[in-house]
């Protein structure tokens, strides 16, 4: 684990969060195979200390873009659970009033600018996001998140060369967890990945994804430097995805054997290690872990028991925000 | 009144606005110093700088891109893209992302930008400048098109367009810019969704849009000397549509030609012959008649590219037989 001060609220915060995102994980999966569930979804259990260690240090001003396999940066970024079912089940109170569903949460309030379906597809609006921030002198940071298999797509390019070419205040955290949907990443990548940033000029690391502290302490360092004006950064964060490709992606042997989900699934699980390295320091006992998670499990319980039986909006909001509204009093001259 | 081009008029609106809001900016490809390569935007980098007039690589879907995400964020940027044509390159930006994420987002967040780019064949240009493909956007949901007809259309638009919450395309014909029009000195802006009756009559309906709007008056001429009464309405925006204008003027004149300078088939000619159709149909004295450009890559032979595009003269024509009731079994 690495070096970093911190205090044991904040070691505790982040093994909640990492608690959390495992949670609502295993609920959705659960509300998939019991057909309650509206669609498919992606799981991203496995890679909580990725998004829990890099939003950790951020702020409710800094922004995120989030991917199809989202709900852990929705979540590390402060998401409610009770919204969040509520959109994975296409309810009224939902995030986007079921409108989005599971790929497209968006939740202002913590600057999560949004899921995006797309593979890539946010990377042009993160790197938008810090151009803004940059134009108006606002010190907010914006973490662009996809996957290795989204290293692929052209726009990565385009966009961090205007993003070095301008120095705007953006992270590229590129979670790297094997596979790009079926398959090997060895498969679709050639070279190396933080090469392909580097040749930019863009300083780029690649760390332990599973080792929540590590992640949190580089990016709180580079998040810092970035409000100063010294970036783009680039981050590959080494994870693994513990289902597949998505929730009904269940016979994966023709890609990936159990013995390999086993490695990382019992010798690198970065909760477990959190918490057997929390034990140690001597910040909580495994019973007061237990009960964290315990009250955590509850919690999300209770907000899928609620979302279940949430409304469906009504058949009036299909063609509600199509377009947004503009004050006709703006549109008159010398307003 | 003074007469302005349109390319000037496009500038007045662009500074105007950048003067009454410091969130908008512009980025594109040579946007800057060069003012891009028909010179509309000449001048404003010295006034509102480099921060605020951003020139960028040649990478139409990485600005595009930028231009969602700061417009998402709280600027409203207003993208140059070259050439009309190129917006095949920014397709996922524009349609997946620019006018979806307002609804996606439940209507928690906005993308006001605006999209400015070009129109129009026979400057011999060949098939990857030259095409109209404004019918593609106007298909998508959440988008806004408009298409101005003139330089004070030009100007009104803009304005309106960079003050909208939403993502706006305009399309301006190149080969318009350098057309002149009285332009108020005094601030005005057009709001989107209202149709301009151009010239009333009573005997057809000359739909017309972008430059075809000047195609249409010119035919109009052509068949008042016939003693044939065309009206002329230039929709300004085709999303929002003014359908209530446009049936209005059917029912009145019992004959209507749309014409427009997109590919004929699946266009913006298709979609407003049919809402006639289906809303004015017992008014009517002849089918709805489209002419849109031919259904060919934009060929780049004067001899050849010509042929492709609506005139006066085959607007006119077509008129005179609908009103002799030539076209009544058409096909």
């Amino acid at each position: 684990m690495a070096d970093t001060k911190h205090n044991s609220e904040d070691y505790l915060r982040m093994y909640s969060q990492m608690v959390r995102i495992r949670a609502f994980e295993d609920n959705a999966n659960q509300l998939y195979l019991s057909a309650k569930m509206p669609g498919l979804t992606h799981m991203y259990s496995g890679e909580e200390a990725v998004a829990v260690g890099i939003c950790e240090a951020l702020t409710d001003n800094d922004r995120i873009t989030s991917t199809h396999r989202g709900h852990g940066h929705c979540v590390a970024k402060g998401a409610d659970f009770k919204a969040m079912f509520c959109e994975l089940l296409g309810k009224e109170e939902g995030y986007c009033r079921g409108k989005g569903g599971s790929m497209h949460i968006a939740d202002q309030s913590h600057g999560n600018l949004g899921a995006n379906a797309i593979v890539g597809g946010s990377m042009g609006i993160a790197t938008g996001s810090a151009l803004r921030a940059k134009m108006q002198g606002s010190d907010d940071v914006t973490v662009c998140f996809f996957g290795d298999g989204a290293t692929a797509q052209g726009l990565l390019y385009e966009v961090m060369n205007m993003a070095a070419l301008w120095s705007l205040p953006v992270i590229y955290a590129c979670e790297n967890n094997g596979y790009s949907e079926y398959t090997k990443t060895e498969e679709i990548a050639a070279g190396s990945i933080t090469a392909r940033a580097e040749a930019f000029g863009i300083e780029a690391h690649s760390i332990d994804g599973q080792d929540v502290l590590a992640v949190n302490d580089l990016t709180q360092k580079l998040v810092a430097r970035a409000r100063k004006g010294e970036g783009p950064f680039f981050i590959e964060l080494k994870t693994y995805r513990y289902h597949g490709h998505h929730v009904g992606d269940i016979n994966r042997a023709y890609y990936r054997d159990k013995e390999e989900e086993a490695i990382w699934k019992e010798g690198r699980d970065p909760i477990i290690n959190f918490g057997k390295w929390l034990e140690g320091e001597g910040v909580a006992s495994p019973e007061e872990l237990k009960a964290i998670e315990d009250e955590i499990r509850a919690e999300a319980k209770a907000a899928v028991e609620y979302a279940l039986e949430a409304a469906y909006p009504d058949a009036s909001e299909v063609d509600m925000h199509v377009y947004a509204a503009t004050d006709p009093a703006t549109l008159r001259p010398d307003a | 009144m003074r007469e302005i081009t349109l390319s000037k008029a496009v500038n007045e609106a662009l500074a105007e606005e950048m003067r009454r809001d410091e969130t908008v900016f512009i980025i594109g490809e040579d946007v800057a110093e060069a003012g891009t390569p028909f010179k509309v935007l000449s001048g404003l980098v010295e006034e509102f700088g480099t921060a605020r007039v951003i020139d960028t690589p040649i990478a139409e879907p990485g600005f595009m891109g930028l231009a969602v995400g700061a417009a998402m964020t709280g600027a409203r940027p207003v993208v140059d893209l070259m050439f009309g044509d190129f917006i095949f390159l920014i397709m996922d930006q524009l349609c997946n992302q620019a006018a979806k994420t307002h609804y996606m987002s439940g209507g928690k967040l906005n993308v006001p930008l605006v999209l400015r780019t070009n129109l129009g064949a026979t400057r011999r240009s060949a098939a990857q400048h030259s095409q109209s493909l404004h019918a593609l956007v106007a298909h998508i949901p959440g988008l806004k098109v408009a298409l101005p007809s003139s330089a004070y259309e030009a100007k009104g638009l803009m304005k309106t367009a960079i003050r909208d919450n939403n993502p706006v395309v305009i399309f301006e014909d190149k080969l318009m810019y350098n057309d002149k029009a009285p332009v108020p000195e005094e601030e005005y802006l057009i709001p989107f969704g209202e149709a301009n009756i151009l010239r009333e009559g009573k005997d057809i309906t000359l739909i017309g849009t972008s430059s075809m709007v000047q195609v249409c008056e010119r035919a109009a001429e052509l068949l008042e000397a016939e003693g044939i009464s065309a009206e002329v309405i230039d929709p300004r925006t085709i999303v929002p549509l003014d359908e209530e204008t446009l049936l209005a003027s059917a029912r009145k004149t019992a004959r209507v030609i749309v014409v427009d300078e997109g590919h004929q088939s699946f266009g913006v000619t298709s979609e407003i012959a049919s809402r006639i159709n289906e809303k004015a149909f017992y008014h009517l004295d002849a089918p709805v008649m489209r002419m849109g450009a031919m259904d060919v890559p934009v060929p780049f032979s004067p001899a050849l590219e010509d042929l492709t595009v609506p005139t006066p003269e085959g607007v006119a024509d077509m008129a005179r037989k609908l009103v002799a009731g030539e076209m009544i079994h058409a096909a």
